[in-house]
């Protein structure tokens, strides 16, 4: 999973094509520390068709806030910049992951 | 299903199931512990933890709870990452989401709770944007911005204080009037002398509002019904919490209208060799402490459960003789009177009828499932079948000959 911050989440995440995930996590995050091998062993799955890409809040509050994330786990997808689908709190799911990766490539 | 037959099998690794696992797996019972997330529980999403004796202020529930981790396995204790979904009580299997089923002697419910929802218009959807359950995940979110906290229970006050370490201001929404909170004197003291805490009484929530990221909120005068919207950019949620026991609805086991499991002083359940402790269970306090102490009561009382059933297996049920199990009291008079003749009478048969033994107060259980009610009865066995029961007053020396006499052939 690449790891995504202020510096170069233009250009990995808004100016990628196809369909990016970004897992939004925090060190204090005890759900999201929970969830994120799974969310590794999707990565190895789905790497092929879609961008994970991880963002650690804790260095990048005003980011995650422009990307409307204001707490925590958030699992957001983009399409050519855009946000088009998420998952917060108990909704992140390993199952409800795949399943949204699976609607969104269909 | 593997072949394997655990001990002990706990059901969720909050402070309840790790305290379990810690006193079966040190007393060398092949012990496992499910949990669907981290262990840690309830008891690792909040920061400040200053009632756990022994560990002052500075201790953190995280912290608290990786070290209650790496103490059950370093006495040998498995840990599985893994949904329990489906469990028979009496068979003692538990099957998980992964599809994989596990067999113990014994089982430990430790499911706990999680945070009661309000369902309010708003709340759903704006999760993650500015509403939450959990200051220690979603705290640093919030520093310079204001923010309210609904509840005034402990953990709703403790919480606001801890989250003042961050936001600008935080406002604590009561139902109570003015200057009456649920929580402990201490953590009131702390509230109303801090100076970021506002304060709104005879209130809640009506309503989240935001697009996109929570906007304001509708506060709810429940004397007046009046309501009225003030800005905010966040909303922490403690109204109490409700247990995890859906799983268990169609087991048999028995739970209160809430949902809560009922258990007894050892933590047993209705259902023999089954065990709830912690959060989930009926009890007057729920904290780590008490969570910590049933898990270890829990433990102990299946390991005397393993011993007993065991016991008596080998000794009554896997025994090739004839045996007849002398249910009696010490305390009643009349078992106490009629014992020696007993003894007298069975003992005559020599090596080929074995005597045992069992006073009804130490084996409660086994007593109930032969249905022993009366002191003394005896209950003769061969070849694990009972054979016949003889109660109190029919018990005397020609009876216990006519049922041991064709039984010795
Ligand atoms: C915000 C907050 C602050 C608190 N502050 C304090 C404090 O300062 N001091 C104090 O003593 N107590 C405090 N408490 C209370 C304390 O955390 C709880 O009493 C304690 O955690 C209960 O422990 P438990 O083991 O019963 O359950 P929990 O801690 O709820 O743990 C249950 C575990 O079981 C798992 N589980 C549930 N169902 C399944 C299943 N089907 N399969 C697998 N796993 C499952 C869950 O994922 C969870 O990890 C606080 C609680 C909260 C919410």
């Amino acid at each position: 999973m690449i790891e995504v911050h202020k510096e170069n989440f233009e250009a990995e995440v808004l100016q990628a094509e196809g369909l990016v995930l970004v897992d939004f996590w925090g060190p204090k995050c005890e759900k999201c520390l929970a969830v994120m091998p799974d969310v590794e062993a999707l990565a190895e799955k789905y790497g092929d068709k879609v961008k994970f890409c991880k963002l650690d809040t804790s260095g990048n509050r005003r980011l995650a806030i422009s990307q409307k994330v204001l707490g925590l786990p958030v699992i957001a997808f983009y399409r050519n910049g855009e946000k088009i689908d998420e998952l917060a709190k108990d909704d992140v799911t390993k199952e409800n992951i795949e399943a949204k990766i699976l609607s969104l490539l269909a | 299903m593997s072949d394997k037959i655990y001990d002990i099998i706990i059901v969720g690794g909050g402070p309840g199931g790790l305290a379990a696992a810690i006193y079966g797996a040190r007393s060398r019972l092949a012990t496992l512990l499910i949990e669907k997330g981290r262990p840690g529980g309830q008891a690792a999403t909040t920061e400040d933890m200053e009632n756990y004796p022994g560990f002052a202020r500075g201790t953190t529930g995280p912290g608290l709870m990786e070290a209650f981790t790496e103490h059950a396995k370093s006495f040998g204790a498995e840990i599985v990452r893994d949904e329990v979904v489906k469990v028979d009580l009496e068979g003692k299997v538990v099957t998980t989401k992964s599809g994989n089923t596990y067999r113990s002697k014994t089982i430990i419910l430790a499911p706990g709770a999680v945070p009661r929802t309000l369902n309010i218009p708003g709340e759903f959807a704006l999760r993650g944007k500015g509403v939450s359950y959990c200051a220690t995940c979603d705290a640093d979110f919030f520093e310079d911005l204001d923010i309210v906290v609904l509840g005034n229970g402990d953990a709703a006050v403790e919480e606001a204080n801890y989250l003042t370490k961050f936001a600008n201001s935080v406002t604590i929404i009561v139902i109570h009037d003015e200057g009456i909170l649920d929580a402990a004197p201490m953590l009131q003291e702390r509230a109303f002398n801090n100076p970021k805490i506002k304060w709104v009484w005879n209130s809640t929530l009506a309503e989240i509002k935001g697009d996109g990221l929570v906007e304001s909120v509708v506060i709810k005068n429940i004397k007046t019904n009046e309501l009225t919207e003030m800005e905010t950019n966040g909303v922490f949620i403690y109204v109490g919490t409700v247990p995890q026991t859906d799983f268990l609805k169609d087991s048999g086991l028995e739970m209160d209208s809430r949902g809560y499991i009922i258990t007894n002083e050892q933590m047993e359940t209705n259902i023999d060799g089954v065990y709830a402790v912690g959060d989930a269970r009926v009890k007057y306090l729920r904290q780590v402490i008490t969570a910590a102490a049933d898990g270890a009561i829990a433990a102990v009382a299946a390991e005397k459960y393993i011993a007993e059933e065991e016991g008596f297996r080998k000794s009554v049920l896997e025994e090739e003789r004839p045996v007849a199990v002398a249910f009696w009291s010490p305390m009643v008079q009349k078992a106490l009177e009629m014992m020696p003749s007993i003894e007298n009478t069975v003992g005559a048969y020599g090596d080929k009828v074995k005597l045992v033994k069992m006073d009804t107060y130490r084996n409660q259980r086994v007593a109930k499932r032969y249905g022993v009610t009366k002191n003394p009865t005896i209950v003769f066995f061969h070849k694990g079948e009972v054979i016949a029961t003889l109660v109190e007053d029919a018990i005397n020396e020609g009876s216990i000959r006519q049922v041991l006499d064709k039984l010795s052939k």
